[in-house]
């Protein structure tokens, strides 16, 4: 008798702190011009450290983006935007489907970008957010010595579990919605399954480094 | 049939195929989509034969500051067009800037070659005329492929020689010296892109409506200096999951 009492006790006590806990993270997600930020320094360090000049080592590249970095992107979002209209028509199964391979070619993007990274500098904006915004601008420049900068703004959407990427918009160009009218085209000739067909052939083909590249570095 | 019969048969091929893929264009603001895309791998045959093997050689070749100072001094030679444009478009104080810039850059700068204006604060900008007729209200129009200019729409393609003739290249004495110029400027615009090339390699359904829609893109990003109105639609058919996103 006493035990479970004991027992009781203890379970309310963890709810309590399950719920205090709860409504800690829930009140303070953290700032989205941080988040990018923080992020942006420590995949830099990572490339200092460990540039990217073989197949294996980006084959790491990739283990390390996914665990990282990919957390904080909303890709059924940006695959949404990136299909448009025929999105509405899209079963279940092909959203889920359609939403990998985008998501695969995505990233394959990303890393094949990070391998150009030379020494350029990274700056931030003041972010401009009032508060209770659902939805904002994460607006940095790429400095590079000869060259005009490139503004890459990150916009994000504050989810349940923190604020999440849903479009990378880079020197005014979205990396989502500048696919719209060629999805649109394959979605017209050979169906959604046409279009997640022709992304799963290239991304299975992008699986290694393009040639020229490899002299590069 | 001789050569020159085989490759008019070719490019008739060219055109009678992107004719039939496209009886529906995919883009509304593209309804000389067959002749577009003909023109078009005309200019990324050339390109993929001459320009860019010629900018891979120069971003091989030479060292990353002897780049750099090429890159500042042709960007140095732009800032004049950036200034007229700048005070056509109203902006006073742009212009002021992108001139100061030339002053700096043209002498403590070592004739543009080093970039001691950004450093200083006044920072680069991007200006052309069809931006400057796009401010004063000049609708876009529908989207054209000139040969060896690429793709712009009407408006940008009417300003090209205002652009052309803004180029203090332009100026340069003797047509050997000038067209040297001008295809050194080539060359170097397109070692830029090269690492945009190489991220996007073997990624890229159908390259000429991605290049098409990245023009759109970055055309209306610089007329709004940056800013452009942009809205993300919800193509979820159930507004509540992605709720307050407009």
């Amino acid at each position: 008798m006493k035990q479970t009492m004991m027992w009781r006790w203890l379970a309310a006590c963890l709810a309590l702190l399950a719920l205090t806990w709860g409504a800690a993270l829930r009140a303070e997600p953290k700032a989205p011009d941080v988040l990018v930020k923080e992020i942006s320094d420590e995949v830099i360090e990572q490339l200092k450290q460990h540039p990217i000049k073989t197949d294996a080592d980006m084959n790491e590249w990739l283990a390390y983006v996914e665990q990282r970095v990919l957390p904080h992107f909303d890709f059924e979002r940006m695959t949404m935007l990136a299909v448009g209209q025929p999105w509405r028509q899209a079963t279940p199964e092909q959203r889920k489907r359609l939403t990998q391979e985008f998501k695969t070619l995505l990233v394959r993007t990303y890393a094949n970008a990070l391998r150009e990274y030379r020494d350029e500098k990274l700056e931030f904006k003041p972010l401009r957010m009032a508060p209770g915004d659902k939805t904002v601008r994460v607006s940095s420049m790429v400095i590079r010595p000869g060259s005009e900068p490139i503004a890459i703004d990150y916009v994000m959407e504050l989810k349940n579990d923190g604020w999440k990427v849903f479009d990378v918009v880079v020197a005014g160009v979205s990396l989502v919605t500048s696919y719209r009218s060629t999805f649109g085209q394959e979605i017209q000739a050979k169906g959604i399954d046409g279009l997640i067909q022709t992304l799963a052939e290239k991304n299975a083909r992008g699986e290694t480094m393009p040639a020229d590249t490899a002299k590069q570095g | 049939m001789n050569k020159r019969t085989h490759a008019i048969a070719a490019i008739a091929a060219c055109v009678a195929m992107s004719g039939c893929a496209t009886s529906q264009p995919s883009n509304p603001k593209d309804p000389w989509e067959g002749f577009n895309r003909a023109m078009f791998q005309i200019n990324d045959a050339l390109d993929t034969v001459v320009i860019r093997p010629a900018a891979v050689v120069y971003d091989n070749v030479l060292p990353s500051p002897v780049k750099t100072g090429v890159g500042n001094f042709f960007s140095n030679l732009g800032d004049l067009g950036n200034a007229a444009n700048n005070l056509l478009q109203g902006k006073p104080q742009a212009a002021l800037n992108d001139l100061v810039r030339f002053a700096f850059n043209s002498t403590w700068g070592l004739l543009g070659v080093l970039d001691v204006a950004s450093e200083a604060g006044l920072p680069k900008h991007n200006e052309d005329f069809g931006q400057t007729l796009a401010v004063w209200g000049v609708g876009d129009g529908p989207y054209l492929v000139l040969p060896l200019f690429g793709g712009h729409n009407l408006r940008d393609t009417a300003a090209l020689p205002v652009d052309y003739y803004s180029d203090p290249t332009t100026y340069v004495e003797g047509d050997a010296a000038k067209y040297s110029f001008k295809a050194a400027e080539i060359v170097v615009k397109r070692a830029e892109l090269l690492p945009a090339d190489r991220a996007t390699e073997g990624q890229i359904i159908d390259k000429y409506a991605q290049m098409r829609d990245v023009y759109f893109q970055r055309r209306e990003y610089q007329i709004y200096d940056g800013n452009p109105p942009i809205k993300y639609e919800d193509f979820d058919g159930n507004g509540a999951s992605n709720g307050g996103t407009h």
